[in-house]
């Protein structure tokens, strides 16, 4: 026995963003060794994960957990069962030879460094969120992939269509994202339960409360979004402007199946009905076919295996919604091989594209000569990928067709979209293992070489382990397929899984017919090709060009609203904003007939007097200024004056902060006058002053009658007491303002800080933004005499 | 404004209400005071100093670019925030650390942390829009 659990999954969650936080300094370091280094973090997850695999195959459930915000019954809770294992091996497994396969892909890239922190940001939070127990820490690791995926996918910001592909995935994946957490917050409010563990006791409630189609829906459209199904996957193509290591990790072994990862997991709580098996197989089903069509189409590797993901993606979402005991085998099964041969195949895509210097299926042949190690893997992805026998894929697939030749009519109906789907699929496997290596040898961009072994590390051993895993049935049966089959499926599992050709099975000969349909596309594969893509034509609209109508509709609305109140004359805005103000302030009065009494005038000494006048001639100095700046400038002796008052009434820390905030005012002002080069002088309309006037004088009288009307009403001190009482002897401090910001309340602060910064970068932009027009080519300069004078 | 009186006066003022801004910083929590109105007045001598000197010179002096200061503010507020979560408390607890150094007693707290983080947020902010308002032009 290792170190203890709490210890080792504290270390899972939190080693790969500490790695993240070091790796620019760690590849400054090693250099061209950085993947090799950086590899022993997943590296050592994954062995400390195999070390759960004893305990979780006896059905035990391990769990370690932090507490949060528990008042809000929100924690960092983590729990392993057999399902969140399997997910985080793959992780693991595969994020070790990424970071490896990274370090050659992008040798010599500037930004290599924060390549892998990203990466490894990503891994970490792929970890969290297959291991979450509690619901809330299931969501933020949920964002933190989209957020991940979105830097990764715009690693290459300088090019137009990585930064569209990065915001379109996020915008989809992200949205998916906030949905789910609505769904989340619901299933917690119905069942009291704010963990996955604790849901998972109550399985079969939720299926008969009157909020279940709601919760089921939300649920769904999260998986949906994050699992690229149809009609929510156009943004996974286009993800493919990723650098290829991203293309493999997370676009086709690990993000993309968190919504997978959420149904299989949520199918003991929610699924069991009609309405999750329809939704579930038709969508599934549906993305199953328009994936494996949309990639026989393409010509660019990458392409084609991110329309065969999608497909794939379809197929263990249908197996899903399935849900009999061999439907959820055969998606146990099949996840697994399909990370395995998916990966690799990204991966051997990568190769061929860094040895050649093209993608293009048409433009390449001949290449066995020159890499020859990356055509064995592709060889033994491609067996896996197109189900022939003894590799992992072949297993799963003959699991698949034994799940749908059980029973009765609609059963056949998925057998026959199962076998289109896996045939088309195949095709595209085969072309990929085949295509590019047999055949004359086709002049590349530069001359093929293979990759070092570091590229060809990733895809030799996933392509041979998705190989030989179909040699270890036993194994996989007592420590994959219980546990994870058992997980999803909520009750205990016993497969029997063996390796066999038996001619009597159905299931065979569904295979048998895959492998006829998918080796006959091959053979036409050009003009299946032009085909679809004469169909792709004749419908002329995809959900892609939907996305950017929808983005640029939205645009103009906004943009459209903001030229309808902010036409480009700040008093106009001014007017609209204080105007609105006093109505704020005087409607509700009135309404309701609440208007207070005008009190009489009170006795003050006579320095309260002096702080009064000083106020009244600031005021007057404001009214009678000449110029904008001495306006400015007597506004801030006015507020000096109020700062007084306060000091007087025993606010040291409110005076101090106006003090502050009035000479920092009057700075930014005037600085915003020089810099808008505005007129010195006032040269407003009588009209105009005097419109302005009555606007500034009903929402100050408005304030003041706020004020006394919040003044007549006893003031309530119990929070003063209480305050007054805990301070000292429980936050240490006797200055309560401070205590209260920095403590009792230090939430707020944190928000408000945060928007402080985000206010600063703001302006940043802005200004930044504004600079940069004024100095475009197309408007002539402005000589720098005449700017010097003008801001002087 | 930029008076000879004023430009060789200004950087000791600057400096002064730097320090003092630290001193209203630390004494916060127990006299008024604390992060925010710190800030407040170390970005104020900020702006002075960038008055009289002009803008280059007080980025020079900052050496790294106030934006930088407030996310780094941000950053540790929620790094003391966190920092509970390891001795099994809920985020943003206080801790204390009270000791006796040469007879006086030193109390450090994540609440003091928090604070830091405040002040540096308040002046990278103010800093940042003071500096670049009052900057002409190309650099930012």
């Amino acid at each position: 026995m290792g170190p203890s659990i709490d210890v080792s999954i504290a270390l899972i969650s939190i080693a790969p963003f500490l790695a993240a936080l070091l790796a620019p300094w760690i590849k400054k370091f090693t250099g061209p060794l950085a993947g090799w280094v950086l590899a022993i973090i997943p590296a050592s997850i994954f062995v400390l994960l195999l070390g759960f695999i004893g305990p979780v195959s006896e059905n035990t459930i391990l769990r370690a957990g932090l507490s949060w915000i528990p008042a809000y019954g929100i924690s960092f809770s983590f729990f392993v069962d057999g399902l969140s294992l399997t997910f985080g091996l793959l992780i693991s497994g595969i994020g070790t030879f990424i970071v490896i396969y990274s370090g050659a892909y992008l040798a010599g890239h500037p930004h290599q460094g924060r390549f892998f922190s990203y990466i490894l940001m990503f891994m970490g939070s792929m970890l969290g969120l297959v291991l979450a127990d509690n619901l809330f820490t299931l969501f933020i690791f949920w964002e933190l992939t989209s957020i991940t995926s979105f830097l990764l996918i715009g690693f290459d910001h300088s090019r137009q269509a990585a930064r569209r592909a990065a915001f379109q995935a996020l915008v989809v994946t992200g949205g998916g994202g906030l949905v789910l957490l609505a769904g989340l917050i619901a299933l917690n409010v119905v069942t009291g339960q704010n963990s996955l563990s604790g849901l998972l006791t109550t399985a079969g409630l939720v299926q008969q409360h009157s909020f279940y189609q709601p919760i089921m829906l939300m649920v769904i459209v999260g998986a949906f979004a994050k699992s690229a199904q149809v009609p929510l996957h156009f943004w996974l193509p286009n993800a493919m402007e990723a650098p290829t290591p991203v293309s493999a990790y997370l676009h086709s072994a690990t993000m993309v199946k968190a919504g997978v990862y959420l149904l299989a997991r949520m199918n003991p709580i929610l699924g069991g009905t009609d309405q999750w098996f329809w939704i579930l197989t038709l969508f599934g089903g549906t993305t199953l076919l328009v994936g494996g069509a949309l990639a026989v189409r393409q010509t660019d590797l990458k392409q084609m295996l991110a329309y065969t993901t999608l497909g794939s993606l379809g197929l263990l979402v249908m197996l899903i919604g399935f849900g009999t005991k061999e439907a959820i085998l055969g998606a146990v099964l099949y996840l697994c091989a399909h990370s395995l041969f998916k990966g690799a195949m990204f991966m051997i895509a990568g190769t061929i594209d860094h040895g050649t210097g093209t993608r293009d299926i048409t433009a390449l042949g001949g290449l066995r000569e020159a890499m020859p190690v990356t055509f064995v893997a592709a060889i033994l992805s491609a067996v896996s990928m197109a189900g022939f026998p003894i590799a992992l894929g072949f297993l799963a697939k003959e699991e698949i067709y034994l799940a749908m030749t059980q029973g009765v009519w609609p059963d056949l109906l998925f057998l026959a979209v199962l076998i289109v789907g896996n045939a088309l699929m195949m095709t595209v496997g085969l072309l990929i293992a085949f295509k590019p290596f047999l055949g004359p040898e086709k002049p590349t961009p530069h001359e093929p070489h293979e990759g070092s072994p570091a590229l060809l590390a990733g895809p030799v051993v996933l392509s041979v382990l998705g190989l030989i895993a179909g040699l270890f049935t036993g194994w996989l049966n007592t420590n994959l397929l219980d546990p994870v089959g058992g997980a999803i499926y909520n009750n205990v599992i016993d497969a029997h899984l063996y390796l066999a050709f038996d001619i009597t099975n159905p299931a065979v000969w569904a295979s048998i017919a895959t492998w006829v349909l998918g080796g006959l596309l091959v053979w036409r594969v050009d003009a299946v090709r032009s085909a679809l893509r004469r169909a792709g034509n004749a419908i002329g609209w995809t959900f892609d060009i939907g996305f950017d109508w929808v983005i640029s509709s939205l645009i103009r609305t906004a943009d459209a609203i903001t030229r309808t109140l902010h036409n480009g004359r700040l008093e106009i805005y001014l007017l609209i904003v204080f105007v609105t103000l006093a109505l704020v302030l005087y409607l509700p009065m009135i309404v309701t007939g609440t208007l207070p009494q005008i009190p009489d005038i009170p006795v003050l000494t006579y320095y309260e007097w002096g702080a009064i006048l000083i106020a009244v001639v600031g005021l007057l100095a404001v009214l009678f200024a000449r110029t904008r700046l001495v306006a400015i400038v007597a506004l801030g002796i006015q507020g000096f004056a109020v700062a007084l008052i306060f000091l007087l009434f025993g606010a040291p820390d409110l005076a101090f902060t106006q003090f502050m905030v009035e000479t920092l005012s009057v700075i930014i002002l005037a600085l915003v006058m020089t810099r808008l080069h505005l007129d010195s002088k006032d040269h407003r309309e009588i009209e105009e002053a005097v419109r302005d006037g009555v606007v500034s004088v009903a929402v100050a009288s408005g304030f003041a009658i706020v004020l006394v009307a919040v003044l007549a009403v006893d003031l309530d001190l119990s929070l003063t007491e209480f305050f007054q009482a805990t301070s000292a002897p429980i936050a240490h401090g006797r200055n309560i303002v401070n205590v209260i910001l920095v403590d009792y309340r230090a939430i707020d602060t944190l928000g408000e800080i945060s928007v402080v910064m985000a206010a600063g970068l703001a302006i940043l932009a802005i200004i930044r933004v504004r600079a940069r027009n004024r100095f475009a080519p197309p408007a002539p300069p402005v000589p720098a005499k005449r700017r010097r004078k003008a801001s002087a | 404004m930029n008076t000879v009186i004023f430009r060789t006066v200004a950087p000791g003022i600057a400096a002064l209400m730097l320090v003092f801004s630290i001193f209203v910083l630390l004494r916060g929590h127990n006299e008024p005071g604390g992060g925010f109105i710190g800030g407040l007045i170390g970005a104020s001598g900020l702006a002075v100093y960038g008055i009289a000197c002009g803008v280059a010179e007080v980025r020079r002096a900052m050496v790294i670019h106030p934006i930088v200061l407030a996310g780094f503010g941000v950053f540790i507020a929620t790094l003391a925030g966190l920092m509970p979560l390891f001795v099994d408390a809920p985020f943003l607890t206080g801790l204390w650390w009270i000791f006796e150094l040469e007879g006086q007693e030193i109390a450090l707290s994540t609440p003091l942390i928090f604070d830091i983080g405040v002040y540096a947020v308040v002046v990278g902010a103010v800093a940042t829009i003071a500096l670049t308002l009052e900057n002409d032009e190309e650099h930012y």
